[in-house]
């Protein structure tokens, strides 16, 4: 059932290509998606799971199987973000006739390459599939793309074709040193990595993904590809596609825990690197378009925060609140950068302009427009009861775990303390954006915009939705990541074998009172 | 049923914000109706909540594995007492509202900005843990950046409303930082756990505790507009002002010590001793002195009564970094009785505004009481007991404060007597110039009684004025404000320092400003100072500029010439020039490119995979 995801785009693109309606199929194709992400969802969290996944043998030797399923919590979070904004994107946007096949196909086809890396059960695919994705995405900033087109698909094409390589190379000695003759993550997570070869292989993993979510200084391609692509490609490359980086880092650090930690240093002056720097960077963008790209790229940092104090503990305790954090993030970054790239479109085609020196006053004209870029503004710099918030709070939650009054601070916990000044940052450029576009005596350019037509807001306004009931309710996200059958964490939570040796520790035992209430 | 209560006072603004804010916004009568309803609703249910039983409630809101955040209410008398004033002058200012907002197209959005902000500052006063604290310590922050920038057409309310969030974000930075080191140190968020980790604390060093609660403090600093981050708080006179009674005098600024106070009763006093304790109180100190100040020579009526509000809110800060004794209860005992008088002030002034045509300088006005009697009177009533003049509410509150601090610090003691002196020294010149003598602008000369939808509120605001610092009042309202040990003598030389020191204020401010038409102080060098705020903006601006645009241009620029244009750039035109080269041998496109490397890509895996 689970791969009816990826057959229904993919029928709609043989619809599209036979001279069917493509805005109509495309939009049909990802209300299909939707519902079946909800229903698998549902099935989930009802604890149906048997019979939603299939694995047929597509190469005997090594054994690569076509593996679709829902591998735990974290796969399920990623599917929903995925048909989520597929739907979204789908809604958002337009063309000139003569390109309408092309763009309705390409969308098609990034939906489904990113819905494919995240219901792959076997690393094979899970590869295969991102690689896939990327492929529509250039030709769509190539051939339909703003600006300096060409030159931005190129930058692009470059970078993330480094970081596939550097990741390629990750994942084949990944795969000969665990020795495993099946790439099923169910048989390699099982196996265990030499020692020797963790640091290295963890690496080139942190390196080759990290490339792929533009992690600082691998960061350069994101904000102009974002500014240049056509609205839906923005939403689903920013919002989905770019998640497979750290979905795959949080797969795939159990098999080379000791190899990443040796690398916690790299990490947290990398993530660093994303907070402020880019978020200096950010601050001095005149432009909206490339403002958000930039902001995308620094709340990468906070995602990455919680993978610190996710390996950090690797080592040493559990932390059982890194993942969920990071997983809740992306979900709620995903949604939120998408809505503003799908709002940042309308603006400009109202207005004729995205920079913030001619824009100015538009809520007087376009208060519907304001109230939903004001909301997803919001969100994205962390405004409780929306989720971004609910992520960043146990983000910063996690990397306080391992602290205990009495020991210094450790490097994870001053990350969390500069990635606090983070937030002080993304409200002064966010602000900033607002004021001058929204607020203010109105601006030259906007004489004649009108706000935005039902159709226009329908897919904001679904996505506002998400961004409200998950912030006010996290509990239904997080609560698929509990008792995954499959899941790797759930041993370890039900009972850490390393606990009872630690000496004795002042923090847990208030902790466990307060967690028995 | 109390439950069902207890959660709808706070579910209830909410419910009312979201249905104004999603189908009531073309229909301004009904949201404005809603509105009210719900207020009147939550504080109806204050008072049945007062006789109820302490308790705390609670739902999971996050769960991570084996941790989990909650969201829970903690009923108890000083959450109770604080609701009634929640409530109590939200209701007043919502009534008050009505009719100064009348004119306004956007009332419903005003109206739904008010309800959000109840459902926010009731989240702070109910919440039961610091995570849910700080939930809607970030609330209340946006519901404020919403009301000051009510009418954001203005370049000056919007740029006043990012200002007044971001002062704020600066303050919540600290704020985190304290609440997770705090957490490290004392094992919970939960208040009510607090107290049983007193033993780990003795354990832990007191230097890190002490810079846990600093950095909590950052907070208060922020709320509750101290010294360096009470900039924001005169800008924030950019909103409507109803809004500036209700968050920016008596409730939403007072957060910072409800939350220091909160945190005292919780974890214990032992953590607010040592060098904590007294920064707190010397910042609170330093604050109330600086703003009583700049206060002497504002010009603009509502930044008078602002300026009042940072010097009384420094007080309380004040009173609960004394950590002594009865020290913090004295600083809650003020929040309550200025939370009254300070919203009448406000409202006041607002009526005054309305009746002036929308003039707010006090030298444009005079003559007043003859035009508007009842308005006056009221404003009278705010001014005495803002003075502390005997028997009214804020006599009995800060003569607490000054015992405390006679107790505790006789230094802070004599600047606080400094303080007593300013205040009513700027309050009558406020009263003389903007009520007695002529009318001197034309707004003044025709202003008219305001309508009795606003004078209802002046009156009963009065009443609390007049009466909240009796024991009897105060006791049912909420014994966490009043301390009944508590024993007042004429005898006292606190009561007759402070005696003195109202008369000095009160008799230089009618020998200099009686009969005058422009400020006699305006030209002295000293006084220019103050009125120039001490330079604090100017200060501001200059360290914004270098340390955030400049670095920010510096850092963009690197990022773009050096990451991206030298390194990468380099590695794209190579590549292009291999494309265009490529291009000349196929006639290849873009097209065949992005379809080559995905076809490449999938074969180099296949095949590396396959020939292993």
């Amino acid at each position: 059932m689970t791969a009816c995801l990826l057959l229904i785009p993919l029928i709609g693109v043989i619809a599209i290509l036979k001279g069917r309606d493509p805005g109509a199929t495309a939009r049909l194709a990802t209300t299909l998606m939707l519902a079946t992400g909800i229903l698998l969802a549902g099935l989930w969290a009802m604890g149906i799971r048997d019979g939603l996944s299939i694995a047929p043998v597509v190469l005997s030797k090594p054994e690569i199987r076509l593996g679709l399923g829902l591998y735990d919590g974290m796969s399920v979070i990623m599917m929903l973000l995925s048909v989520v904004v597929a739907f979204a994107a789908a809604r958002t946007g337009s063309c000139k006739k003569r390109h309408e096949s092309l763009w309705n196909i390409s969308l098609l086809l990034v939906a489904a390459g990113a819905v494919g890396a995240f219901i792959s059960t076997d690393l094979f695919f899970f590869y295969a599939f991102h690689e896939l994705a990327l492929v529509p995405t250039f030709l769509m900033i190539g051939i339909l793309g703003r600006g300096e087109r060409k030159i931005i698909a190129w930058k692009a094409t470059i970078y993330l074709a480094f970081g596939s390589i550097v990741l390629l190379a990750g994942l084949l000695w990944l795969i000969a040193a665990s020795g495993t003759s099946s790439l099923a993550f169910e048989d390699l997570l099982k196996t265990s990595i030499p020692a020797e070869d963790q640091p290295g292989i963890a690496l080139f993993l942190i390196i080759g993904f990290g490339t792929l979510v533009s992690l600082f200084p691998f960061h350069s391609w994101a904000a102009p590809t974002y500014a240049s692509a056509p609205a839906p490609i923005s939403m689903l490359h920013a919002g989905v596609l770019k998640k497979f980086g750290l979905y795959g880092l949080l797969r795939l650090h159990p098999l080379v825990p000791e190899g990443m930690s040796h690398w916690l240093n790299l990490v947290i002056v990398l993530l660093i690197g994303n907070i402020l720097w880019v978020g200096f960077v950010t601050i001095n963008q005149k432009r909206l378009d490339l403002m958000l790209g930039n902001s995308s790229v620094m709340h990468m940092g906070y995602i990455f925060l919680a993978f610190a104090a996710l390996i950090e503990a690797g080592a040493q305790i559990e932390n059982p609140v890194a993942m969920p954090a990071a997983i809740l993030l992306m979900f709620a970054h995903g949604v939120t950068i998408a809505m503003l790239f799908g709002l940042t479109d309308r603006i400009e085609k109202k207005t004729g302009t995205l920079d913030l020196r001619n824009l100015g006053g538009l809520a007087s004209l376009t208060p519907k427009l304001a109230f939903l870029f004001g909301l997803a503004a919001m969100a994205s710099i962390g405004l409780p009861g929306l989720a971004n918030f609910a992520g960043e709070v146990m983000v910063f939650i996690a990397g306080f775990r391992g602290w205990q009054a009495g020991s210094g601070l450790g490097s994870v916990q001053i990350a969390t303390i500069i990635a606090l000044w983070g937030l002080v940052i993304s409200a002064v450029y966010m602000l900033r954006a607002y004021r001058r576009t929204f607020q203010g005596p109105e601006g030259s350019h906007i004489k004649n915009a009108e706000d935005l037509s039902s159709n226009e807001r329908r897919p904001a306004i679904f996505l506002a939705f998400v961004l409200v009931i998950v912030g006010l309710f996290p509990n239904l996200l997080l609560g698929l990541l509990e008792n995954s059958g499959s899941a790797t964490s759930e041993p370890s939570e039900v009972q850490n074998p390393l606990e009872p040796a630690l000496p004795p520790d002042p923090e847990a035992q208030p902790q466990q009172a307060m967690l028995a209430n | 049923m109390p439950e069902l209560l207890s959660w709808s006072i706070l579910l209830l603004p909410l419910c009312s914000a979201a249905v104004i804010q999603l189908l009531l916004r073309e229909m301004a009568g009904i949201a404005v109706r809603m509105s009210v309803a719900s207020v009147a609703t939550t504080f109806v249910i204050a008072l049945v909540l007062l006789g109820s039983e302490d308790r705390t409630l609670a739902v999971q809101w996050a769960t991570a594995g084996s941790f989990h955040i909650e969201i829970g209410l903690i009923i108890d008398d000083l959450s109770r007492g604080m609701m009634i004033v929640v409530t109590g002058v939200g209701l007043l200012v919502h009534l008050f509202s009505l009719a100064y907002m009348k004119e306004d197209e956007a009332r419903a959005r005003y109206f739904a900005g008010l309800s959000i902000f109840m459902f926010s500052m009731t989240g702070i006063v109910l919440a039961s843990n610091f995570i849910m604290m700080f939930i809607f310590w970030e609330l209340v922050g946006f519901s404020s950046y919403l009301l000051i920038g009510h009418w954001f057409q203005k370049n000056s309310a919007a740029e006043a409303a990012k200002k007044a969030f971001l002062v704020n974000r600066i303050g919540d930075f600290g704020f985190m930082i304290g609440i997770l080191m705090l957490w490290g140190i004392l094992g919970t968020f939960a208040f009510r756990e607090m107290s049983e980790s007193t033993t780990v604390i003795a354990q832990s060093s007191s230097m890190l505790t002490g810079i846990a609660v600093l950095l909590v403090f950052c907070g208060a600093l922020g709320k509750s507009a101290q010294v360096p981050l009470h900039v924001w708080l005169p800008d924030a006179m950019e909103g409507p002002t109803p809004v500036s009674a209700l968050i920016h005098a008596a409730t939403m600024v007072a957060a910072g010590v409800y939350m220091l106070f909160r945190l005292q009763l919780s974890a214990g006093i032992e953590i607010f001793e040592g060098f904590a304790g007294t920064t707190i109180a010397w910042v609170g100190g330093i604050t109330s002195l600086l703003a009583a100040l700049m206060a002497t020579q504002q010009d603009d009526i509502k930044r008078v009564l602002a300026y009042s509000t940072l010097s009384q809110l420094g007080y309380m800060v004040m009173a609960v970094g004394l950590a002594g004794e009865h020290s913090a209860e004295a600083g809650m005992f003020h929040l309550y009785t200025h939370a009254w008088f300070k919203a009448l002030l406000f409202l006041g002034s607002g009526a005054v505004i309305y009746a002036c045509h929308h003039e707010q300088n006090i030298w444009k006005m005079g003559g007043l009481f003859q035009r508007m009697r009842k308005t006056t009177v009221t404003f009278a009533i705010g001014t005495a007991a803002l003075m502390a003049i005997y028997p009214l509410s804020g006599f009995w509150s800060k003569e607490q404060i000054l015992e405390a601090a006679h107790h505790d610090q006789p230094v802070l003691f004599w600047l606080a007597i400094i303080v007593a002196t300013l205040t009513p020294f700027y309050m009558t010149r406020l009263f003389i110039v903007a009520f007695l003598g002529k009318g001197r602008g034309h707004g003044a000369q025709t202003a008219k009684e305001v309508p009795p939808l606003m004078l209802y509120p002046l009156f009963a605001l009065s009443c609390m004025a007049v009466i909240a610092g009796f024991t009897p009042v105060a006791e049912t309202l909420s014994p966490a404000f009043h301390h009944p040990s508590h024993s007042f003598s004429l005898t006292n030389p606190v009561f007759l320092i402070s005696l003195a020191a109202l008369i000095i204020g009160i008799g230089s401010g009618i020998l200099v400003y009686r009969g005058r038409d422009s400020d006699p102080l305006e030209g002295s060098a000293i006084f220019k100072i103050f009125r120039n705020k001490f330079y604090f903006d100017e200060v501001y601006l200059v360290l914004v500029r270098i340390f955030q645009n400049a670095v920010a241009i510096v850092v963009h620029f690197l990022d773009d010439f050096i990451i991206g244009n030298l390194i990468v750039g380099g590695l794209v035109r190579t590549a292009s020039g291999v494309g265009n080269l490529f291009r000349k041998l196929q006639s290849g496109n873009l097209q065949g490119y992005a379809f080559l490397f995905g076809a490449g890509i999938i074969l180099i895996i296949y095949l590396t995979v396959f020939a292993r």
